[in-house]
């Protein structure tokens, strides 16, 4: 099954520029993993930014430089790029590396069964993911099979990527590796599927609103 | 760039395969010096559009090309060109150095990743020719496409920043950069 709900162009034309900031970043290259199509997409990018590169008004070589860098190639290779310290993939149980691709896969401390899932509302539980960055909050959402998310709104941009399960809204259906995103026109209430637990990505620039009697029984914004 | 400008010379795609092939199976540091003198300047020219200043820019420069030298066996013709091998390599180096955080990227080889649908060898791509009728279709682009996809690429900008820049209406720079990439595509795909 390929995905049909897909990043939309200018966001891969940032993610293969380099210009995506490191949450929305994620969230693209985790779809990538999940979606073949867009990854030959932004194998024609990075394709149309190489021959940018040749375009490049460049001067000539400076011959100092050369004779400075051939003078390092003999230096040790730096050990393990300093990556954030990767969970060993032996701890991660088996279910969660068959659900969560990489890049995402590395920002995991513990298996999905373990990690310190925080109850949203009643069929909804939230793990935010130790990568947040200002004005983006970025967090495992699992919504329990057949339940459904208050009503919301948005303030800001929502991406919301399935990983397991899959969810329905007022846009159409959607699962493993379909890509959602709600901008501020946006106002749904996606309910899972019935026959198994939802497991998405999501990344948030700005705060949900929700609607509704319950959103204001949560004491949260309200609008609708 | 100038719109209309001659595209540089294809031939020598090939011989930057062969360069790269000779530093990965050799260690010749005569095949890293041709690549340098045609990657260096353009990778400092790179970062400096992006707004990398002149001496971190070279020294930046450096880390990238001893990236070439050091991951030269991983450098797969099959998946893309030199230029496109050694643009990504740039683009990671600039992000992890300036912004602190890294590119996130996939894993080729992760069980998890959906596998692409197969691909008959008659329709396996040439990068290196790929590359040449990519750098013809981009000196032939319209000034004001060319402008737009250059500062999306080169200016660490967002469509909307671009748009703020230009004085474009927003709705203009995506129709052109959208027409610009539609025009490349069908050049990579040997329309």
């Amino acid at each position: 099954m390929m995905p049909n709900h897909h990043p939309p162009e200018d966001q891969l034309l940032d993610y293969a520029a380099g210009s995506l900031g490191e949450p929305a970043g994620l969230i693209v290259a985790t779809h990538l993993a999940l979606c073949p199509a867009c990854r030959r997409q932004v194998g024609a990018l990075e394709a149309i930014g190489g021959a940018l590169l040749d375009h490049l008004p460049a001067g000539r070589a400076d011959p100092d430089e050369l004779t400075r860098l051939l003078a390092r190639l003999d230096e040790p290779a730096p050990a393990a790029p300093p990556e954030p310290a990767p969970p060993e993939p032996a701890t991660l149980d088996e279910a969660t590396r068959h659900l969560v691709p990489e890049p995402l896969r590395h920002h995991l401390a513990a298996s999905l069964a373990d990690l310190p899932w925080q109850r949203v509302t009643r069929g909804l539980d939230a793990y935010d993911l130790p990568l947040d960055r200002p004005g983006f909050r970025t967090r495992l959402l699992r919504i329990r099979a057949g339940a459904a998310i208050p009503r919301h709104g948005h303030s800001g941009v929502e991406s919301v990527l399935v990983l397991g399960g899959g969810f329905t809204d007022e846009r159409g259906h959607y699962a493993r590796g379909d890509l959602g995103i709600s901008d501020t026109s946006i106002v749904h209430r996606p309910v899972a599927d019935p026959d198994g637990d939802c497991l998405c990505l999501i990344v948030v620039e700005g705060r949900l609103r929700f609607a509704g009697l319950l959103g204001r029984l949560l004491g949260l914004f309200t609008r609708d | 760039m100038q719109a209309g400008q001659a595209a540089p010379r294809t031939e020598q795609d090939h011989p930057l395969d062969d360069l790269i092939g000779r530093v990965a199976r050799h260690q010749d540091r005569g095949a890293f010096a041709a690549l340098f003198e045609h990657f260096a300047p353009r990778v400092t020219a790179y970062l400096t559009r992006l707004g990398t200043d002149d001496g971190s820019a070279q020294e930046l420069a450096q880390e990238v090309m001893l990236a070439v030298w050091r991951r030269a066996a991983s450098f797969n013709p099959a998946l893309a060109s030199v230029s496109t091998w050694i643009f990504t390599i740039a683009r990671n180096k600039r992000i992890d150095r300036l912004r602190r955080e890294r590119h996130p990227e996939l894993d080729p080889d992760d069980p998890a990743l959906a596998p692409d649908p197969a691909v008959g060898a008659d329709v396996a791509l040439d990068h290196a020719e790929t590359n040449g009728r990519l750098r013809a279709a981009i000196g032939s682009l319209p000034e004001e496409q060319a402008r737009l996809l250059f500062m999306a690429y080169f200016e660490d900008k967002s469509h909307r920043a671009i748009a703020a820049e230009t004085k474009l209406p927003l709705g203009t720079v995506k129709s052109r950069i959208r027409l610009a990439l539609g025009r490349l595509r069908a050049a990579l795909e040997g329309a």
